[in-house]
C-alpha cells in the first residue's frame, strides 16, 4: 500500500500537511536472505577486506598445520623409552612424544606424593569435582548448602586428607607435594581466601572512618607494590628470621599466605572499581529503610558491584592461577616445575621431550583458564538483570 | 519486640516531626537557614520552591541522610544525633520515596519489597511476602511481583518504590519530587497512589510541584527559597491569598 495514497499533499510538492487515513498494520520482519552472499561480501568485499581475509587465512594455516602435525600426525603414541621417540628409530619426522607424558603422568599430577597415598589427592579431586559441578549449574537445588560445603567444609576436609597425621592417615609433608596438585591447592586457596580479603580491603578503602581507610590503603599499596617473586622469597627465606624459632610455620602455608595477601590487594582494587559504579541512590535507599552498614553493603551494594566486576575478577583469578608457577623459585614444584624436572631424566632425553612437556602443561593451563573465562561469561549473562542488552 | 516496645510504638505521639532552628552548611554554602517545621501526626505537608532552595536537603534531614551543624530534629519523640542506633530506629519508622526511584536492580519487585522487612524488622519470609503482596495490590501492580525493576515503566517503578517503603509499615512517609522523573501519562498513576495514602491518614511530607495534588490533599503548603521557609499556610490561603511577594512570584510562574 502506498502511503502517499493516504495523505493529502499541499503546496508545491512538499508535504506541508499530513493526515493519516489508514493505519499501517504490523507485519513480520523480513527474513535474512542470502547468508552465503553476505559472508562472501564480508570476506571479499573490497580490496582491504580481501587482503585481510587472505592474510588471516595464511596465518591460520601457518599456525594450525604445524601444530596439528606436531601434536597428532607425527606424534608418537606408544613406547617405553626414549628410543621409541627418536627419528633414527622411526625413520620419519617425529612430533610429540606422548609416552613420555604417560610415563611421567603421576609425577606431573602428584609430584612426589607417596604412591601408596595417592588415593588421598584423588579423593580430594573427586569431592571437589562433585561439589563444584552442581555449584556451576544454574538451576541446581540447595545452592546455599552446596556453596558452604565447597568453600568451607571442602577445604577443611582436604586439608586433613592431604596432610594426614590424624584419623589413622600417614602424615605427608607438604615438601613432597607437587605437580597439578600443588597448582590447584595454591590457586584454590588463593582465590577462595583472597576474595573476602579483597572485599574487606575495598570496603575499608572507602570507609568513612579515616583510620580504617589509611590502614586499607597502606595494605593495598604495599602488597601491590612488591612483585610476587619478592613476596615468595620473603615468605620462604626471610620470614623465619623474624618469627620466634619455635614458630615452625610450614613452607607451603607461608607461600599460601603470601599469595593470598598479594592477590587480595589486587582484588580489592578491582572490587573498588565496582563499588564506584554503584549510584549513591542505592546506598541511600537502603539506609533510608534502617539497614546498617553491613546489611547495606552485603545485601545491596556488594552483589551489584561484584556483578559489574566479574570480568576483572576472572582476569585476576586466571592471572593468579598462572602465577602460581612462580613458586618454583622457592623450590615448590608445581605442574610446570615437575614438567621441567622431568626433562633431566636421561631415560627420556630426546629432541622433542622439551616441547612435548611444555605442550602438555600448556594444554592443561589453557583448558582450566579457558573454562574459567567461559564460565564467567555465562554467569555474567545470567546475572544481568538490567535487560537492556540481550 | 517486647510488649513495652510494642506499646511505645503504638502510643500516639501528637508530633510526628519537630524541627527547630535547623541550620546546615555545605562547605561555606549556607543551605538551610533557621528552619522551623512541626508536622503533626496524620498531617500532610507539601513543600514547594525553586530549584536549589534546599527542599531535598530539608527532607533528607528528617531521616538523617544529611547531617547538620545547628538545631534539632525530633522524629516521633526521638531526637536525631550521631547515635547510629537512634538513626536506624528512626529510619525504620520513616519511609522515603526518591525522584529516581532507587529500586534495587538486582532484585525482583517482590524481593525489593521484602528485603528490609526480613532483614531489618526480622519478619518471617512468608509474612513479609504476604505483606508485600498486600501493598503491591494497593499500588495496583500485584501482577509485576516476579519482574525486575528494569522491566517496568517509570510509573510502575515509582509505585513499587512506594510499596517497598510501605512494607516497612512506616509512621511517616517522605516524598522527594516523586513524579518529576516521569512522563505526564504516568504522573497521574503515582499521584493517585499518594492520594490513597493520604486518605488512609498517613503522615506525609512531600516535595513536589504538583499544585493540584497540594490543593487536594495537603493540610499545609510551604514555600522554600534560599534555604528558608518563606510562607506556609493551608492550601486555600496559600493559593488564593499568598502574603509574601516571593510566593506570588513563584505561583505566577508555576501556575501560569
Ligand atoms: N552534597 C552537596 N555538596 C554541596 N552542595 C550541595 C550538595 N547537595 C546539594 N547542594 C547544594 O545545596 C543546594 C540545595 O540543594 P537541594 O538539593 O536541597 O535543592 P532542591 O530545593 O531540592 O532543588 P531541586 O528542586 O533542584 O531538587 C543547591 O544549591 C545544591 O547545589
Ligand atoms: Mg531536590
Amino acid at each position: 500500500m502506498n502511503s502517499i495514497d493516504n495523505t493529502m499533499t499541499e503546496g508545491n510538492g512538499s508535504q506541508l500537511r499530513f493526515v493519516r487515513r489508514a493505519m499501517v498494520p504490523e507485519r513480520a520482519r523480513p527474513l535474512a536472505v542470502d547468508v552465503i552472499g553476505a559472508i562472501w561480501r564480508r570476506l571479499f568485499g573490497g580490496v582491504f577486506n580481501t587482503m585481510l581475509t587472505l592474510v588471516s587465512a595464511f596465518i591460520l594455516v601457518a599456525l594450525v598445520w604445524p601444530t596439528f602435525r606436531f601434536m597428532i600426525w607425527d606424534a608418537v603414541w606408544d613406547g617405553a623409552s626414549r628410543v621409541d621417540c627418536l627419528e633414527e628409530t622411526l625413520k620419519r619426522p617425529v612430533g610429540a612424544c606422548w609416552p613420555f607424558v604417560q610415563a611421567k603422568f603421576g609425577q606431573f599430577i602428584y609430584g612426589f606424593y607417596p604412591e601408596a597415598e595417592r588415593w588421598r589427592p584423588n579423593l580430594v579431586f573427586l569431592i571437589g569435582a562433585l561439589l563444584l559441578a552442581p555449584l556451576l549449574v544454574p538451576g541446581a537445588p540447595l545452592k546455599r548448602i552446596n556453596a558452604l560445603l565447597f568453600f568451607v567444609v571442602f577445604p577443611i576436609v582436604s586439608f586433613f586428607l592431604l596432610v594426614g597425621g590424624r584419623f589413622g592417615l600417614v602424615h605427608v609433608e607438604t615438601r613432597v607435594w607437587g605437580g597439578l596438585l600443588i597448582t590447584l591447592v595454591i590457586s584454590f586457596t588463593g582465590i577462595v581466601a583472597s576474595m573476602p580479603l579483597g572485599i574487606l580491603l575495598a570496603l575499608g578503602r572507602r570507609s568513612p572512618l579515616p583510620a580504617v581507610r589509611v590502614v586499607s590503603v597502606a595494605i593495598i599499596e604495599f602488597w601491590r607494590g612488591v612483585p610476587l617473586i619478592t613476596v615468595l622469597f620473603f615468605a620462604t627465606y626471610m620470614l623465619p628470621f623474624f618469627l620466634p624459632p619455635h614458630w615452625n610455620v610450614d613452607a607451603l602455608l607461608r607461600v599460601l599466605i603470601g599469595v593470598t595477601l598479594f592477590s587480595g590487594a589486587y582484588l580489592a582494587e578491582v572490587i573498588r572499581g565496582g563499588l564506584q559504579a554503584i549510584p549513591r541512590g542505592q546506598f541511600e535507599a537502603a539506609a533510608a529503610m534502617g539497614m546498617g552498614y553491613w546489611k547495606v553493603m552485603g545485601l545491596i551494594i556488594m552483589p551489584q558491584a561484584l556483578k559489574y566486576v566479574i570480568p576483572g575478577l576472572v582476569n585476576s583469578f586466571i592471572a593468579l592461577f598462572k602465577d602460581t608457577t612462580l613458586v618454583l623459585i622457592v623450590s615448590i614444584f608445581d605442574l610446570l616445575g615437575q614438567v621441567r624436572t622431568s626433562f633431566s631424566d636421561p631415560n627420556w632425553a630426546t629432541p622433542v621431550t622439551l616441547f612435548t612437556g611444555f605442550a602438555f602443561a600448556g594444554i592443561i593451563y589453557f583448558v582450566i583458564s579457558f573454562a574459567m573465562s567461559r564460565y564467567a561469561l555465562a554467569m555474567e549473562r545470567r546475572l544481568s538483570t538490567d535487560h537492556r542488552a540481550t | 519486640m517486647t510488649p513495652q516496645q510494642q506499646e511505645l510504638r503504638q502510643t500516639r505521639n501528637p508530633v510526628a516531626v519537630d524541627i527547630v532552628g535547623l541550620n546546615k552548611w555545605y562547605g561555606s554554602f549556607h543551605v538551610l537557614r533557621d528552619v522551623d517545621l512541626r508536622i503533626a501526626r496524620g498531617e500532610r505537608i507539601v513543600i514547594a520552591g525553586p530549584s536549589g532552595s534546599g527542599k531535598s536537603t530539608l527532607l533528607r534531614c528528617i531521616n538523617r541522610l544529611e547531617d547538620w551543624q545547628e538545631g534539632s530534629v525530633v522524629v516521633d519523640g526521638v531526637e536525631l544525633t550521631d547515635d547510629l542506633k537512634k538513626i536506624e530506629d528512626v529510619r525504620r519508622e520513616v519511609g522515603m520515596v526518591f525522584q529516581q526511584f532507587n529500586l534495587f536492580p538486582h532484585l525482583t519487585v517482590m524481593q525489593n519489597c521484602t528485603l528490609a522487612p526480613i532483614w531489618v524488622r526480622h519478619m518471617p519470609r512468608k509474612a513479609a511476602e504476604d505483606l508485600a503482596r498486600h501493598y503491591l495490590e494497593r499500588v495496583q501492580i500485584p501482577e509485576q511481583a516476579g519482574k525486575y525493576p528494569s522491566q517496568l515503566s517509570g510509573g510502575q517503578q515509582q509505585r513499587v518504590a512506594i510499596a517497598r517503603a510501605l512494607c516497612m509499615q512506616p509512621k511517616i512517609m517522605l516524598f522527594d519530587e516523586p513524579t518529576s522523573a516521569l512522563d505526564p501519562e504516568m504522573i497521574k498513576e503515582v499521584l493517585d497512589t499518594m492520594v490513597m495514602l493520604a486518605e488512609d491518614g498517613m503522615t506525609m511530607a512531600v516535595v513536589t510541584h504538583e499544585m493540584g495534588f497540594a490543593r487536594q490533599v495537603a493540610n499545609r503548603v510551604a514555600l522554600m527559597d534560599a534555604g528558608q521557609i518563606i510562607e506556609m499556610s493551608e492550601p486555600a490561603r496559600f493559593f488564593e491569598n499568598p502574603q509574601h511577594e516571593r510566593t506570588k512570584l513563584f505561583l505566577s510562574q508555576i501556575l501560569r
